[in-house]
C-alpha cells in the first residue's frame, strides 16, 4: 500500500515534481519528444509543430481565463499583434528571429494590457463582450491595412537563427520543430513556476474571490491587468512564432474563430491547468486532421461524399466537443487523473 | 481581563467619527463614533441586520459610508482608502459566511494572507530559482507557525473547499493571522459552531490578544462569549450605537437591556 510522502524540509516540499513515478512519466515524454522529429515525416512534423505553437497560445490563455477567471474572447486578436509585430520587425527592422519574436511578445503583452483595461469594470459575459470587442477592433486595423501602413498580407525573410539558415535542405518543419519545442518548454516552466509563487497565487485567488483577495491586499486592477500582460505575452510568441514559420501572414488565420478554437482546447484540455492546455492543443489540432484522414479513406469508396464532407467534419467537430463537456466537462486532464487514480492502487481498486 | 484597568488609557488605535451608511432608503448606519484601543478585544453586539458586519465592511473600505471618518493610528483616514492599501496598512478580516479560495489548498490560502509581505511579480515568480523560491520558504516558516498555532497541521494540504464548516472558520482566521495584522476583524467567528469548537475558537482569539497583542473586533452573538473575553463592548441596534463600555457597563446598561428585552429573555441574543 501506499504511505503519504514525507518532506523533512520546506523547500522539498514545495518542489515541483515530488515523486519517482512522476519523474519517470517526464523522462519517458522527454525521450518521445526528442526522439519524434528524426523518425517522423513532414506531416507529422507539420502536426507537431501547429500542437507546439497552439499549446503555447493555449497555456496563455489559460493563465487568463482558466487561472484567473477572466474571460477573454480576443486571444485570436492577440496572437494576430504577435504575428504582425514579429513580421513588421522582421521585415521593416530587419531584427533577426531571436529579436524579433521576444519584443513582438513584449509588444502583445502591452497591447493585451491596454484591451484589458475593461476588466477593471467589467465581469464574466460584458468582460467577453469587451474582449470581443478588441478582437474586432485588431482585425479591423489590420484589413484595414493602410491605416497602419501594412497590406494584408505579410511575407517574412527566410528564417535564419544565429546566422543558420532554418530552411536548407527543405528543413523549415525539422528546425521549427526545435524551436517551438524550447519556446514550449519555456512556457511550460514559466506558467508552472508563476502558479506556484505570490503573483500567481494572487490570479487565483482572484478567480476564487475576488472580495477576500481585495481584503488580503491583492490589487485587483493591477493584477487583472498583468494577468491579461502575461497570457496575451504567451499569444504574441504564438503568433510571432507562427509567422515566422509560415513566412506569410494574413489577418485570415486570426479571426473570432480562432479565439474560439482557443476556448474549446483550455476548456476541454482543463481550465486551470497547463498540462491540459497541452492536451486540449494536441485534441483540437488532431481532430480536423483524423476527421480528413476519415474522410478521404471513406471518398475513395462513396465518391460523392467530397461534396459534403466539410459540412460533415465541422458537425463533427462540434459534436465531439458538445460530447466532450457533457461525459468530462473538466477535461481531459481529469480524465486523465482518473486513469492514474485507477492504476496507482491496481490491482486493489478498491 | 480588561488591560486598561487602573491605568491611563493609552490613545485609541482608531477613531471611528460619525460614520453613516445607507443603501437606498434603508439606514444601515447612523452617525456612529467610538474609539477602539490598542491590544484590547473590542466585540460589537446587535440584533440581526443592526449594522454589525456594514461597520467592518466600512473599516476594511469594502463599504464607502456617506459621512464620518475612520481614523487608524491617528493618520489614515480608511474611508478614503481602497480594501487593498487597508490591508497593507495591517489591517486583516475573517468572513460571517466564510469567503476562502476554495479551490486552493490550506497553504496555499494561508500563503495568500503573506502576500502583501511579499514581493516577488510575475516576472521573478516564473523564474522561480533565486528571489521568488527564497521567498517562498521564509514565508512558509511564518505560515507554518500560524498552522501550529490554530492546529491545523493535519489538512495543510487538503482543499479548501472539501472541510468541515468548522475548520473552514478556522483557516479563514490563519489567513487573516498570515497577515501578522495590527488590527484584526472578526465576524462571527464561532457562529454555526458546536461548543466544542466554540470554546477552540474563544481559546485561539485570546491566545492571538496575549501572545500577538493583536487588536481584535470580534462581532459575536453568543453573549457568554462576548462577556467573557472581551475588552469593551459596543451595542448596535438599528444602525444606531446604543451603548458602548466595558462588559460590566453594558450588562447595566438600560438602553442595552431595552433593546434585548424587547425581543428575548435575558441575556440570550437571537442567533
Ligand atoms: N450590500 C447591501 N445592500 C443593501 N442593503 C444592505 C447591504 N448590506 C447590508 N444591508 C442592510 O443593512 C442593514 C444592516 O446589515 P448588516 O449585515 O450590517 O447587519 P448585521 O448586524 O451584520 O446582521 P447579522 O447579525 O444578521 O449579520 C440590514 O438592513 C441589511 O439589509
Ligand atoms: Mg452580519
Amino acid at each position: 500500500m501506499q504511505s503519504g510522502i514525507f518532506h523533512t524540509q520546506y523547500a522539498g516540499d514545495m518542489s515541483m515534481r515530488p515523486t519517482w513515478p512522476m519523474r519517470w512519466r517526464i523522462v519517458v515524454v522527454i525521450l518521445f519528444v526528442l526522439l519524434f522529429p528524426w523518425s517522423a515525416d513532414r506531416y507529422w512534423l507539420t502536426l507537431a509543430n501547429q500542437i507546439g505553437i497552439a499549446a503555447i497560445g493555449a497555456i496563455g490563455l489559460n493563465i487568463l481565463v482558466g487561472f484567473t477567471g477572466q474571460i477573454s474572447i480576443g486571444h485570436g486578436g492577440f496572437l494576430a499583434v504577435g504575428a504582425y509585430s514579429a513580421g513588421l520587425l522582421a521585415t521593416r527592422a530587419g531584427l533577426p528571429m531571436w529579436l524579433s519574436v521576444p519584443l513582438a511578445s513584449l509588444t502583445t503583452a502591452v497591447v493585451g494590457a491596454f484591451f484589458g483595461l475593461p476588466s477593471a469594470r467589467l465581469k464574466g459575459l460584458y468582460l467577453a463582450i469587451a474582449t470581443l470587442a478588441a478582437q474586432e477592433i485588431i482585425i479591423w486595423l489590420l484589413t484595414h491595412g493602410d491605416v497602419i501602413g501594412i497590406a494584408e498580407s505579410l511575407s517574412l525573410p527566410q528564417p535564419t537563427l544565429f546566422g543558420l539558415d532554418l530552411t536548407a535542405n527543405g528543413a523549415t518543419d525539422f528546425s521549427f520543430y526545435w524551436i517551438i519545442l524550447v519556446c514550449l518548454a519555456g512556457t511550460v516552466i514559466f506558467t508552472s513556476n508563476l502558479f506556484r509563487s505570490r503573483a500567481g497565487r494572487a490570479f487565483v485567488a482572484i478567480r476564487d474571490q475576488d472580495i477576500a483577495a481585495q481584503v488580503i491586499g491583492v490589487d485587483l486592477v493591477r493584477y487583472k491587468l498583468l494577468a491579461f500582460a502575461t497570457s496575451s505575452f504567451f499569444a504574441g510568441l504564438a503568433g510571432a512564432l507562427t509567422a515566422h514559420y509560415r513566412g506569410i501572414i494574413s489577418w485570415e488565420r486570426f479571426t473570432v474563430d480562432v479565439s474560439i478554437l482557443y476556448l474549446s482546447m483550455i476548456i476541454i484540455g482543463g481550465l486551470g491547468s497547463v498540462s491540459g492546455s497541452i492536451y486540449g492543443a494536441a485534441f483540437i489540432t488532431l481532430l480536423p486532421a483524423l476527421l480528413n484522414n476519415i474522410g478521404r479513406a471513406m471518398g475513395d469508396t462513396i465518391p460523392q461524399i467530397n461534396i459534403y464532407l466539410p459540412y460533415v467534419q465541422q458537425g463533427a467537430f462540434g459534436l465531439a466537443i458538445v460530447l466532450f463537456l457533457i461525459l468530462e466537462p473538466e477535461g481531459i486532464v481529469k480524465l486523465w487523473r482518473d486513469v492514474k487514480d485507477y492504476f496507482r492502487l491496481w490491482p486493489f481498486s478498491y | 481581563m480588561s488591560s486598561l484597568d487602573g491605568k491611563e488609557p493609552p490613545p485609541p488605535q482608531m477613531n471611528i467619527e460619525r460614520v453613516s451608511l445607507s443603501f437606498g432608503g434603508v439606514k444601515a448606519l447612523t452617525d456612529i463614533s467610538f474609539n477602539i484601543y490598542p491590544s484590547t478585544i473590542q466585540a460589537i453586539i446587535g440584533p440581526n441586520g443592526a449594522g454589525k458586519t456594514s461597520l467592518l465592511n466600512c473599516i476594511s473600505g469594502l463599504y464607502k459610508p456617506r459621512q464620518g471618518r475612520i481614523l487608524f493610528e491617528g493618520t489614515h483616514d480608511l474611508v478614503r482608502l481602497a480594501p487593498h492599501r487597508i490591508a497593507r496598512l495591517g489591517v486583516a478580516r475573517s468572513f460571517q459566511n466564510i469567503e476562502l479560495f476554495r479551490h486552493m489548498s490550506v497553504l496555499d490560502n494561508l500563503m495568500l494572507g503573506r502576500h502583501v509581505h511579499m514581493k516577488s511579480g510575475v516576472f521573478s515568480g516564473g523564474l522561480y530559482w533565486g528571489f521568488a523560491q527564497r521567498e517562498e520558504i521564509q514565508h512558509r516558516e511564518f505560515v507554518e507557525h500560524v498552522i501550529d498555532l490554530l492546529e491545523i497541521q493535519h489538512i495543510r494540504k487538503n482543499t479548501v473547499g472539501s472541510l468541515a464548516y468548522g475548520l473552514q472558520k478556522r483557516v479563514e482566521l490563519g489567513r487573516a493571522l498570515a497577515m501578522n495584522p495590527r488590527l484584526l476583524l472578526l465576524d462571527e467567528p464561532m457562529a454555526g459552531m458546536n461548543s466544542e469548537e466554540k470554546e477552540d475558537m474563544a481559546r485561539f482569539v485570546l491566545d492571538i490578544s496575549e501572545e500577538w497583542r493583536t487588536t481584535i473586533v470580534l462581532i459575536e452573538h453568543d453573549m457568554g462569549v462576548v462577556m467573557d473575553i472581551s475588552d469593551r463592548v459596543a451595542v448596535l441596534d438599528f444602525g444606531k450605537l446604543i451603548g458602548e463600555g466595558t462588559p460590566e457597563e453594558i450588562r447595566v446598561n438600560p438602553l442595552v437591556i431595552e433593546a434585548y428585552l424587547g425581543r428575548e429573555h435575558g441575556e440570550a441574543m437571537p442567533a
